[in-house]
């Protein structure tokens, strides 16, 4: 056992958790954003009001949630140690770096991109599962925390909150930093992980580009559209 | 110096100035750093009359001959090959290991890769792991203690079976070699944001893995050398790839994904501690 | 004059190895333990020793001026190293390999240490091998050769054209092994600066660690230098800057006799110098002789483009001079017949001081067996070269790249120029077969000593024999010496001795700074290779010897009263270093011309013009030069001649052909 624990106080040992948990938290974007698109097609909110419900009582989402708290959370706290001890081994910076010669900025940034979707987790948290687990949902939705169809009305608190600009703005910010630190990430977790390969690295790289494309794109639209009002 | 043409052997330098006369001037900011112990900064100088065919250190050559004629102290780096090989100069040229031009090493550099009236920045490797030593020197002994923990095939000298008992498909043999090229030059820490080395720990375990020599020891090797890697005080990978692509000798980021798997499988599968 | 005793065992040349190996005396392991080895040096020679005698149980300290033992000038021999294996089933044996060495060599080697080599050529393949150096292998998985000048068999084993680095960082991965292990102490940045004698015996050295400028005293039982060769002293030449005799010259002041030091190989495949700011040269490998065909325009003068200039107007002079041999003569012959070109008003380029190394036939060549294979068996010109160039890429293609990256040509497109330039030193001190000096327990291995390559060195032999002496020959030989030495316990490093070694090395050093002249040590290195390459390169004559024997003991006071060398003792001052080198060659230099005007006669490396056949070939004198001149240093510039004449009781004397 020796072996496993000190595994994961070695260099490798560290990235691999942060490549686990980032795709752990890959995954769960995938099924966020497949909720989210609930909204897309069903403008009166039933949908995504129902969706929302499964999510919300289904034992097994339940017990996912708390996975998926805990894989947050050693993805900041890893990533913020990593952050620290790199720019440790580093003590004396260069005087002119020309960094972007051989590499993305946003593969330089993942510690500042990552503080950034920190900062927005923590307003989209508070906006969304504190109000629907703790503050309560009446507040926004005339009174009664229900939908016609006797689910939570989550659908009317996006629509209060996404009526204020501010918000949109910042959530659209926010799915940019996601963007380019899936841009970097998707990949990278696979390079993490071991996975190079002659034959899949580029499916893997441009799979990766593409879900860092449409993900942040398709939960951007969702304040965008409720904001103008676009119906579908 | 008059030397009589009775032999008839000319050396065609030193005693003529007619094949390059060098018209570039450049404007130098370079580190200098007394000791370990003392503070560095960058320093400016002028050289004038650089011929485009001088490699870069050789332009740093008439620098230190000018210094030393005005009774400065010369600047101090590492250099020994001068053909790319050795793995020994270590210039941080305009922001980029090697300076500007892929694929090579510091002395392999040009000078007709710059302008008349560059300006050029020339500091030394910088890593925690690497301490400076003077000037443009650094210590870059921690490779070699990573090395001394695993970087081998445990054989003594002596009774080997014939070489050619022990057929290597090419292809594999031809991936070992590339991966080791390495030179331990250092300019995958020293680009590395995070100053890591594992470009470099990475090329000796895939070199050694590739091959059926190298299997024995496999799983020990990595767990040793990455835990050598670690006390040295490098950085972690965030798989940027800078280091590849400032690597004069190309090693791929393969090499770490595979180091990685090995690790992997000496932690978690393989039933030996490490 | 001591009498110059080779210790060659009796027998038969070719059971000599094996019965010396078999009744050599062993020194039994908890022995070995209490006994102290110094190495001095980290390339093939040095390293390939130190991992060895480490291995043995020896407990080994091992010394490099580099920052780490893998910088160490072997890193850069390119092409191969020659074994006898006949994998390619081409008639080699180890007889062979014998034989053509000592041919190579112009027969002025010693048989018994040649054979020795060659017997254990084999072996090495096998060891680095067995490390995991990567060698270039066929599609069969099994190990590839190639051709190399000098022979007609196919022996070089290669590893693209980066064997050197191969082999060394084979040998450095065992060094560092045992440094993991405890078992060598390595210094890096520290320069041997003294051999310590004590009781007529080699004790140990003085080094200086050039960070800090401490000088240390270490205690050996026994002293190995593995310190390469003296090229430098030409100040331009194919090896490192740092390459220095400095090792070596201090160990001749201590007694230790210097052979043969006239022999110096000029390397016949290198970039030609471009400007008076040049501070090295670079080699393109003899391996490219393989498909590079040499030449010259017919006509004088000619200033056309290479590309302008017709097949019937090329002169292949190799070709024409040396039909059996062709482009694969050895080096000494094919920088001769180079110079001979340019010095007639045939030369190419700018300075006309080069030749063209062409490909275009061979790659063209290679195009049609690849569209053969392919199945076009009528490929236009075009395809040819195309699927020619993709062959060539493999084979050479990082040397190709580095001579663009030097010369702004691109050598795909138009013929490389090529010229000799110094390359390798065949003398070195002198050893016995044990690899002993005349100081005894004072070692020499590789490059740094005489023995193996006579006159000439054969390419791709120089690998092997780095090898040969640190793997297989010095691990065996020095047993002999230390079996007798167990009951000396190491010596404390306040012996009188030490103490008086590192004050003289403390004076020299003071010295040298406190000159406070007006010119850079480089100012001397370079009037020194100047006379040196003009009058004792790749042609001398006595009027020339003697005259640069007289300008470099002018050289050498100015030197001593004019040299500026910058900052401080007690600090890391390559400047110091460097002036302490340059010292060193100075005195060398002097050296090398008297023994190449002591030599009557020319042979390999060593050409005099008075001594030549009518068609400009090397002309031996074998009656009264069939001997190594190992030269004793008395101290004041003069040195004594000692002889070991050679016999060749295997192989007949005869002139050198390649025709």
């Amino acid at each position: 056992m020796g072996s496993i624990a000190n595994a994961f106080s070695s260099s490798i040992g560290k990235k691999l958790i942060m490549g686990i948990t980032g795709l752990f938290l890959i995954s769960f974007l995938v099924v966020h954003c497949f909720l989210n698109a609930f909204v897309f097609f069903d403008n009166t909110g039933v949908l995504f009001n129902e969706g929302a419900h499964f999510m919300a009582t289904n034992w097994i989402i339940r017990a996912m949630e708390v996975v998926l708290m805990a894989g947050l959370l050693l993805h900041i706290v890893q990533g913020a140690r990593l952050t620290f001890q790199n720019q440790a081994a580093r003590p004396e910076k260069y005087a002119y770096n020309n960094g972007n010669a051989n590499s993305k900025w946003y593969s330089r940034s993942m510690g500042l991109l990552g503080t950034l979707l920190l900062m927005f987790l923590i307003v989209h948290l508070s906006d969304f599962w504190v109000v629907s687990r703790f503050t309560g949902i009446e507040q926004f939705n005339g009174g009664t925390p229900l939908d016609a169809a006797g689910h939570e009305d989550l659908y009317a608190v996006m629509h209060a909150k996404f009526s204020q600009p501010w918000r949109v703005v910042l959530y659209v910010l926010a799915m940019i930093s996601l963007a380019y630190h899936l841009l970097h990430g998707f990949a990278s977790a696979f390079q993490t992980l071991g996975w190079n390969h002659k034959k899949y690295t580029p499916i893997i790289k441009t799979l990766g580009v593409w879900f860092s494309i449409i993900v942040p794109l398709l939960f951007a639209l969702m304040p965008i559209a409720i904001y103008f009002g676009w119906s579908f | 110096m008059s030397v009589k043409r009775k032999l008839n052997t000319q050396y065609p330098i030193l005693n003529t100035n007619k094949m390059s006369t060098g018209n570039m001037n450049l404007t130098l900011k370079v580190w200098r750093q007394k000791n370990n112990k003392t503070k560095g900064q960058l320093v400016d100088y002028k050289v004038a009359d650089i011929s485009p065919d001088m490699s870069f250190l050789e332009m740093f050559d008439v620098l230190n001959e000018n210094l030393i004629n005005k009774g400065e102290e010369p600047i101090v780096f590492d250099h020994d090959c001068r053909e790319g090989i050795c793995g020994m100069c270590s210039m941080f040229i305009n922001g980029r290991p090697h300076g500007p031009k892929e694929g090579i090493t510091t002395c392999q550099l040009h000078m007709r890769s710059f302008k008349d009236g560059d300006t050029i920045v020339v500091e030394p490797w910088r890593a925690k792991a690497f301490p400076v030593i003077k000037d443009l020197t650094v210590d870059r002994s921690a490779f070699d203690r990573v090395i001394a923990a695993g970087g081998f095939i445990s054989v003594n000298t002596g009774n080997a079976q014939d070489a050619n008992n022990l057929p290597i498909p090419k292809a594999q043999a031809d991936a070992a070699f590339e991966a080791a090229a390495c030179i331990g030059c250092g300019a995958c820490v020293a680009t590395c944001k995070n100053a890591s080395a594992m470009l470099f720990v990475s090329a000796k375990i895939s070199q050694l893995a590739l091959l059926p020599q190298g299997q024995p020891e496999r799983y020990k090797r990595v767990q040793g050398m990455v835990a050598q890697m670690d006390a040295e005080g490098f950085g972690n990978c965030t798989n940027t790839g800078a280091c590849e692509a400032e690597c004069p000798k190309g090693i791929s980021l393969e090499n770490i994904a595979r180091m990685n798997r090995d690790f992997y499988a000496a932690k978690f599968i393989s039933e030996e501690e490490g | 004059m001591s009498a110059l005793n080779s210790n060659i065992p009796e027998g038969e040349l070719t059971s000599k190895w094996t019965k010396y190996k078999s009744s050599v005396a062993l020194v039994n392991p908890s022995n070995k333990r209490s006994l102290e080895v110094i190495v001095v040096g980290s390339g093939l020679a040095g390293a390939s020793a130190a991992a060895t005698l480490a291995e043995m149980g020896y407990k080994v300290k091992c010394f490099c001026f580099q920052d780490s033992p893998r910088r160490a000038h072997s890193i850069a021999a390119q092409g191969g190293i020659n074994a006898a294996k006949n994998y390619q089933n081409d008639g080699d044996s180890t007889y062979r390999l014998f034989y053509d060495t000592i041919k190579g060599g112009d027969y002025r080697a010693r048989e018994a240490n040649v054979h020795r080599l060659a017997e254990v050529s084999a072996n090495i393949i096998d060891q680095c091998v067995a490390q995991g150096v990567p060698l270039a292998r066929e599609y069969g998985g099994l190990l590839d050769n190639r051709s190399f000048g000098g022979t007609q068999v196919q022996r070089t084993f290669y590893a693209a054209g980066q064997t050197g680095q191969q082999l060394l960082l084979g040998a450095y991965s065992a060094l560092e092994r045992q440094i993991g292990m405890g078992k060598v102490e390595m210094f890096t940045r520290h320069e041997m600066l003294e051999v310590v004698k004590i009781d007529g015996k080699a004790r140990g050295i003085i080094a200086r660690n050039l960070i800090t400028g401490e000088l240390e005293r270490h205690f050996g039982h026994a002293v190995v230098l593995g310190t390469g060769g003296y090229g430098n002293v030409f100040f331009l030449s194919t090896n490192a800057m740092g390459s220095n005799v400095t090792a070596a010259w201090k160990a001749n002041k201590q007694g230790a006799f210097f052979a043969n030091p006239c022999y110096t190989q000029i390397h016949p495949t290198c970039i030609p110098v471009s400007g008076d700011h040049q501070s090295k040269l670079t080699l393109m490998s003899e391996s490219l002789r393989n498909d590079g065909r040499i030449w010259v325009p017919k006509k004088k003068d000619d200033t056309r483009k290479a590309s302008e200039i017709p097949e019937d107007e090329r002169d292949y002079y190799l070709e024409r001079r040396y039909p059996a041999f062709g482009n694969l003569v050895p080096r000494d012959v094919a920088s001769r017949a180079a110079k001979e070109r340019c010095d007639a008003g045939y030369g190419v380029g700018a300075s006309k001081l080069a030749v063209y190394l062409d490909f275009k036939a061979n790659t063209e060549r290679y195009g049609r067996i690849e569209a053969a294979k392919a199945g076009n068996h009528n490929p236009d010109q075009e395809t040819c070269m195309r699927l020619g160039t993709e062959v060539i890429k493999e084979k050479y293609g990082n040397l190709f790249d580095m001579y663009k990256q030097i010369t702004g040509e691109d050598p795909y497109e138009t013929p490389m120029r090529i010229y000799p330039a110094v390359h390798y030193t065949m003398g070195g001190l002198w050893v016995d077969y044990n690899l002993m000096t005349t100081v005894p327990g004072l070692y020499c291995t590789g490059e740094a000593n005489f023995s193996d390559h006579g006159a000439n060195r054969l390419g791709a032999s120089a690998l092997m024999q780095g090898l040969a002496d640190g793997y297989f020959v010095l691990p065996y030989t020095i047993g002999a010496y230390l079996s007798k030495e167990i009951s000396v316990k190491a010596i404390p490093t306040d012996h009188p001795a030490f103490v008086e070694a590192e004050q003289s090395v403390r004076d020299t050093l003071n010295k040298l700074i406190n000159i406070k002249g007006t010119k850079s040590v480089d100012h001397f290195h370079k009037k020194l290779g100047l006379i040196m390459w003009e009058k004792c390169g790749m042609a001398r004559n006595a009027t020339g010897l003697k005259s640069a024997i007289a300008e470099i003991q002018q050289l050498k006071k100015d030197f001593w009263a004019d040299v500026r060398v910058p900052g401080d003792v007690n600090e890391y001052n390559p400047e110091l270093e460097k002036a302490g080198r340059v010292a060193d060659f100075i005195e060398l230099g002097e050296l090398m011309c008297i023994d190449a005007l002591n030599r009557n006669e020319s042979c390999g490396g060593h050409f005099r013009e008075e001594y030549q056949t009518e068609d400009g070939e090397a002309l031996r004198d074998d009656e009264n030069y069939a001997y190594v001149a190992a030269w004793e240093n008395k101290g004041d510039g003069t040195f004594e001649l000692h002889k070991e004449e050679l016999k060749f009781e295997n192989i007949k004397i005869a002139q050198r052909s390649y025709k």
